[in-house]
């Protein structure tokens, strides 16, 4: 393991990839702060750029700056003007607004910023302690136990991310799943459901998916519905906190931050439910008098979701390194993205490929840090990027969704198969149908008949259902998840704010 | 009928077609000698197919009660939004998709963010062309010689 830690140091400190962190870290908090773009989006886009980087590390080190430096950016808007960018900082609104009300703007800020610095580092920590020893329960694993996972991972993303509405949720994750049939399959080598048409031999392009899944529609919303944003106050002053300010918020950072980590871990259960959760928890263990001023401005109740919800990504980021299965909807285009570097996450990325283990796990590290150093000083300045006009902003949005299509598959029709995508998922989107779950049964798809095909192969039929106990277990678990939804209703009313969906 | 069963009706069509295909039509090209094995290219489609129609039949049979809350997009308001731009901006990609090739990258895209912004609404030209140009002529340097990635920057007319 130390062999492995400075191995990582090593990557992650050489003069390339800490140029990634910056650039990514900026970005995702540039993208993250204008109200309706998620991490997903900015991450779909810049897809076809870290694949040219060729680097899977440097490009895992670029993109996960770029993940929570947008939880981080979200956190601004939603202080700043009530209007969260993503939906894993809504909570934060409901202090943080409060309090920039009351011309703490700048206190509120820092308490974001430091909440969330500590929830991303003590999240990386505890992601160096359990992601190997995962790893090394999961090398046990055969083809059988894969193919249960992920459907326990499937089943759980439906049963969490489907906001009570679990039969919707699966029937997106099987439309996820048919259209990964679409095309060859790597076992067989026989086109599948492409209906003679050429283009559909090697399959739908993944990067096109994500983008007509989530940045078109975020981007078509904003037109649909436009918001007029404002800032009550342009001056933000008095950084500073206060000694018992910081006294009263250390232990909520400390148990939100553990707590938000856990639940980042479970699959479908991102940052959003973990700053919901971490809220809701802080409310109910707090003294009767700071009880009642959660809502109206608790430096507390803007502690906890900013410390859950950094610590929760996170969290992400342990079943995508050390079982290859995302367990939201940004992990898994991460997930994509590396495949197409060549690399499969999963319990032997620590063996065979430790440089970009570890390098992103030191990355994150770096990454807080240099989220806290530029954000504190240069906050009054980035929150002017909130006034570029919707008119310049939404075209060029369109644009990069084009050009990643293009990039992706050099083909001009791939960009009518966006538009049409794009179009049948704000239509989805209108019926409430959740589109992660869409997108990470796609990208599962191929590996999921993979792992299908070979446990058939090995026992001769379907019987290896019955004969692994661990096989029929995991199947067990995935069927209750999916029976019992415990997660059928979310406390808090969801808001008319333009949020991006999921995490 | 309200549209999210609308559309799992549209789902379920898809779905009898995929299964009719995987379960019928699929399996009749397969070589003799694949047809020993255990699992057909069509084995896991055939699963995908009876569990999707079993959840369509669920959702369109309205076992679960869609619950009344606050959504951030209601298609019944869709009239209240402003479909209009949408739409205009829609159709601007895909006459970009069309005009790719033949107008060549430059012209194509500064048309497109010329357009889109116009189409949002906005007027000031003297903002606009430049900040269009210069952004296409950039993103084009960007991918052609960065990158790597071949991209006609003129009209195939003017070449030539």
């Amino acid at each position: 393991m130390l062999e492995g830690f400075l191995v990582g140091l090593q990557t992650a400190f050489s003069l390339q990839n800490l140029l990634m962190v910056v650039a990514g870290c900026l970005i995702g908090t540039f993208i993250g702060m204008l109200p309706g773009l998620g991490p997903m989006s900015i991450i779909a886009i810049m897809i076809p750029l870290v694949i040219s980087l060729g680097d899977p590390a440097a490009a895992l080190i670029l993109l996960a700056g770029v993940y929570y430096g947008a939880i981080f950016g979200g956190s601004t808007s939603s202080i700043l003007l009530n209007a969260p960018g993503v939906a894993g900082t809504v909570a934060s609104s409901f202090d943080g607004y409060p309090l920039a009300r009351q011309g703490k703007a700048g206190k509120a800020l820092t308490i974001a910023a430091v909440a969330s610095f500590a929830g991303g580092t003590i999240g990386a920590i505890l992601l160096m302690i359990f992601a190997p020893a995962l790893a090394s329960v999961a090398l046990l694993f055969h083809s059988a136990e894969y193919f249960a996972l992920m459907v326990v991972g499937l089943s759980a993303i439906a049963a969490f991310a489907g906001k009570g509405q679990v039969a919707k949720a699966i029937m997106m994750t099987l439309l996820g799943l048919i259209m990964a049939t679409v095309g060859e399959g790597a076992l067989f080598n026989l086109p599948r459901f492409t209906m003679g048409i050429l283009d559909l031999q090697s399959g739908f392009g993944f990067i096109t998916l994500a983008m007509a899944m989530f940045a078109l529609p975020e981007a078509l919303m904003l037109v649909l519905k436009p918001k007029d944003l404002k800032a009550d106050d342009d001056t933000i002053k008095e950084l500073r906190i206060t000694r018992s300010e910081a006294k009263a918020i250390a232990p909520v950072i400390g148990r939100q931050s553990v707590q938000g980590f856990f639940i980042g871990v479970l699959p479908g259960a991102g940052a959003t439910i973990a700053s919901f959760l971490g809220y809701a928890v802080e409310r109910n263990i707090a003294s009767k008098e700071q009880q009642k001023e959660f809502g109206k401005g608790s430096i507390k109740g803007l502690a906890a979701p900013e410390a859950a919800n950094n610590a929760a990504c996170t969290g992400s980021f342990v079943p995508l390194l050390t079982l290859g299965i995302p367990g939201s909807g940004t992990t898994a285009i991460l997930l994509g993205a590396l495949i197409a570097l060549n690399i499969a996450p999963g319990p032997r990325l620590m063996i065979d490929a430790p440089q970009v283990f570890w390098a992103v796990i030191m990355s994150m590290f770096i990454g807080n840090l240099i989220l806290l150093i530029l954000n504190l000083p240069l906050i009054p300045y980035i929150a002017k990027i909130l006034t570029i006009p919707r008119n310049y902003l939404i075209p060029f949005i369109l644009f990069f969704t084009l050009m990643g299509a293009y990039i992706g598959q050099n083909n001009a029709t791939e960009l009518l198969i966006l538009v049409a995508f794009g179009i049948c998922a704000t239509v989805l989107k209108f019926a409430d149908y959740p589109l992660a779950p869409l997108l990470i049964g796609f990208i599962l798809g191929g590996m999921m008949e993979d792992n299908f095909a070979r446990s058939m192969q090995l026992y001769d039929g379907i019987s290896f259902i019955w004969q692994r106990p661990m096989t029929f277990c995991l199947l067990a678990i995935a069927a209750l998840l999916i029976i019992l939804p415990s997660y059928r209703e979310r406390r808090t009313k969801t808001r008319t704010v333009a949020i991006s969906d999921g995490d | 009928m309200a549209l999210d069963r609308w559309i799992a009706l549209i789902m379920l069509g898809i779905c009898l077609t995929y299964g009719y295909t995987a379960w019928f039509t699929m399996d009749a090209g397969l070589a003799p000698f694949m047809r020993q094995n255990p699992v057909w290219p069509s084995s896991f489609p055939k699963l995908l197919s009876i569990a999707s129609v079993l959840v369509l039949f669920f959702i369109l049979c309205g076992f679960e009660k869609s619950e009344q809350r606050a959504l951030d997009v209601d298609y019944r308001r869709l009239h209240e939004y402003r479909l209009g731009p949408a739409a205009a901006l829609l159709s601007l990609m895909v006459a970009y998709a069309l005009c790719l090739r033949p107008l060549g990258f430059l012209f194509s895209t500064a048309g497109f963010l010329i357009i889109g912004s116009f189409i949002l609404g906005e007027r000031k030209w003297h903002i606009m062309v430049p900040v269009s140009l210069i952004t296409a002529a950039v993103v084009w340097y960007l991918i052609q010689k960065v990158l790597g990635i071949y991209l006609r920057p003129l009209p195939g007319l003017l070449r030539n």
